[in-house]
């Protein structure tokens, strides 16, 4: 696919013109035009690192995912050698999938139902059933899967279908040490998935980006889940005047920072266990010594800020956030539930029923989310249309703009301001018209 | 019958599947008609809802699930559909759930495994959808009738992706 589009490209002329974006809103449009979804999917989904995988969700030689990179199916595969490889998933003969489980484990090849062309785990075309028909011709080196650059930080596998991009670690860049700090709710153990809620929502995939940091609507959209908790979780969700901040750390990535006390959580570890976490303590103090289970009880709760990686991976509180566009009106999003691989299993059993309580398409806070994302789209519709009341709709994202600070990599503002966003929609906007 | 040496003759039978039946049906009727301080009163105190995440699962307690309510969770449930302060579920889907295909896998005098399959349809805000799944009831006998001590949904597309659920399935 020709991704240096500009002059034979069919994105129209009015979709590169430069108030789609400003500073402090961005066009409704951006959520319904069909046009800028599919150069959204070649311009940025095809020219960035986009998140495929966790480690520990392809563990030894053979496991592998299979999973969507913007439009392209692809498979993430670690072949005996313990390398990772992203191909696309699909057949170099007649572009069948090679591969419909979502994941799986000692595999030693993809072979393709439809004619058996047969692949190694490294992409390489190792077999083509009745090859003689091909009188010779047919040169296998020619016909290996598509591998895209595949790079790993902190057991987080991103991959790229431009090969001539910076190296992961760059694209990271000030995102870096906020990935290091999520990592340290393993407790010493390490991360490890523990299951995932998928659940779509009908609306554009900006839309939940945007939210990752969005403090404003927590206390608001999640009421009845705020109500549901312990008075003890719903006075530190009580976030609003705490001394939260989100800083844009260049790239269209940014933090949010809700709770400053659980930014590091091997800090603090001598202050008092909270109340909630008494009966896990003392389960833990079975098995454990008491330094260990501060730790561990510490690391059960997640971190106090949501990281987001731009386009498609938040790391957040204590889960990983996916989201994958499936067209401009629909969105998949996937809430990877996270723990500690050979951790307690009552530590463990702790987090995946926070994670049941505010996630998925059945938690107390999911459903409330998506039903706002749901009414965003559906106001969004005909914002653009031709001469009629819609053509001055716009998504403001002005909140907290004047009282912002230079920070390390970029603005910060307070909890509830758009930084986060702003952070984005200017990654976005440098990329389409790149 | 009349034997008075042997008066609880009739407690001793297993529970049947016409029991059963009946007793699901109510079950999906509180929930249909919004009845929820009723349905709360239909389980055993340490019973358990559980909509699995792994179809293949029988550990729910140390996988994840969309739901794994214990007596407490629920209350907040029904809580978050009765506060009106919940935006998905105000107002709470419409829900019409089919049970059919029961079979009772066994029984005792004092409780049964009861399977069945379940077709809910949701109508909310113009759209309406539809989820299907098996259930597998674990009913016992309480002093004014059976009680749920463990209700497991297994949708059939409980691996892929689901809409927002803001009712009670």
């Amino acid at each position: 696919m020709d991704t240096h589009l500009p002059t034979t490209s069919p994105v129209r002329p009015d979709l590169v013109r430069p108030d789609l974006v400003r500073p402090d809103r961005a066009r409704a449009t951006l959520y319904t035009d069909p046009a800028t979804f599919d150069t959204e999917m070649t311009r940025i989904f095809e020219r960035t690192w986009v998140w495929v995988a966790h480690a520990s969700e392809i563990p030894e030689p053979g496991a592998f995912k299979s999973t969507q990179l913007g439009r392209q199916p692809v498979i993430v595969v670690r072949d005996r050698q313990g390398t990772v490889h992203t191909h696309v998933n699909r057949c170099r003969h007649r572009t069948a999938t090679l591969c419909e489980l979502p994941r799986g484990g000692l595999t030693s090849s993809f072979i393709c139902p439809y004619h058996g062309w047969a692949y190694a785990l490294d992409g390489t075309l190792r077999g083509v059933p009745y090859a003689a028909g091909y009188d010779g011709t047919l040169d296998k080196t020619q016909f290996p899967l598509l591998s895209l650059r595949t790079e790993e930080y902190a057991g987080l596998i991103f991959a790229t279908f431009d090969p001539t991009i910076e190296p992961l670690q760059d694209w990271l860049g000030a995102a870096r040490p906020w990935i290091d700090l999520f990592m340290k709710q393993g407790a010493g153990y390490p991360v490890t998935t523990l299951g995932e809620h998928k659940f779509r929502f009908p609306g554009n995939w900006k839309i939940q980006l945007e939210n990752t940091t969005d403090a404003y609507h927590f206390p608001l959209v999640h009421k009845s889940f705020i109500k549901a908790v312990d008075t003890e979780t719903g006075e530190m969700l009580d976030m609003m005047n705490k001394g939260g901040f989100v800083e844009d750390l260049g790239h269209g990535h940014s933090v949010m920072v809700m709770m400053p006390e659980l930014i590091d959580l091997e800090d603090n570890l001598e202050a008092p266990i909270p109340e909630r976490f008494q009966p896990l303590a003392a389960e833990l103090s079975e098995t454990h010594p008491p330094d260990q289970v501060r730790r561990i009880v510490r690391a059960v709760g997640g971190t106090g800020f949501n990281l987001n990686l731009f386009p498609n991976l938040a790391c957040s509180m204590a889960f990983f956030r996916v989201l994958q566009p499936l067209s401009v009106e629909e969105t998949e999003i996937r809430h990877i539930a996270l723990g500690m691989q050979g951790g307690p299993a009552a530590a463990n059993r702790a987090r995946l029923r926070m994670h049941e309580f505010f996630q998925g398409p059945m938690g107390f806070g999911s459903p409330d989310d998506a039903e706002v994302w749901d009414r965003v789209q559906r106001g969004a519709h005909g914002a653009g249309g031709g001469e009629g009341g819609g053509q001055e709709a716009w998504i403001m994202l002005n909140r907290g703009l004047s009282s912002e600070t230079p920070a390390q990599s970029g603005p910060r503002g307070h909890v509830s301001a758009e930084t986060g966003m702003r952070a984005a929609y200017r990654q976005w906007q440098a990329m389409m018209d790149a | 019958m009349t034997d008075p040496a042997q008066p609880i003759t009739l407690l001793e039978t297993p529970i049947t599947l016409l029991d059963a039946m009946e007793f699901t049906w109510l079950e999906a009727d509180l929930l249909d008609s919004a009845s929820y301080t009723e349905w709360l009163a239909l389980w055993t105190p340490n019973a358990r809802y559980v909509v699995p995440t792994d179809p293949a699962t029988t550990d729910f307690e140390n996988t994840l699930n969309y739901a794994y309510d214990d007596a407490p969770m629920r209350q907040k449930r029904v809580d978050r559909l009765v506060s009106g302060q919940s935006v998905s579920a105000s107002p709470v889907a419409r829900t019409v759930r089919l049970l059919t295909r029961f079979r009772i896998l066994n029984s005792d005098a004092q409780a049964c495994h009861l399977r069945c399959a379940q077709i809910l349809t949701e109508f909310r805000r113009g759209r309406e959808r539809t989820y299907t799944g098996d259930i597998t009831y674990h009913l016992v006998r309480g002093p004014n009738g059976l009680l749920i001590d463990q209700k497991v949904i297994r949708l059939i597309n409980a691996t892929e992706s689901l809409m927002g659920i803001g009712y009670i399935l």
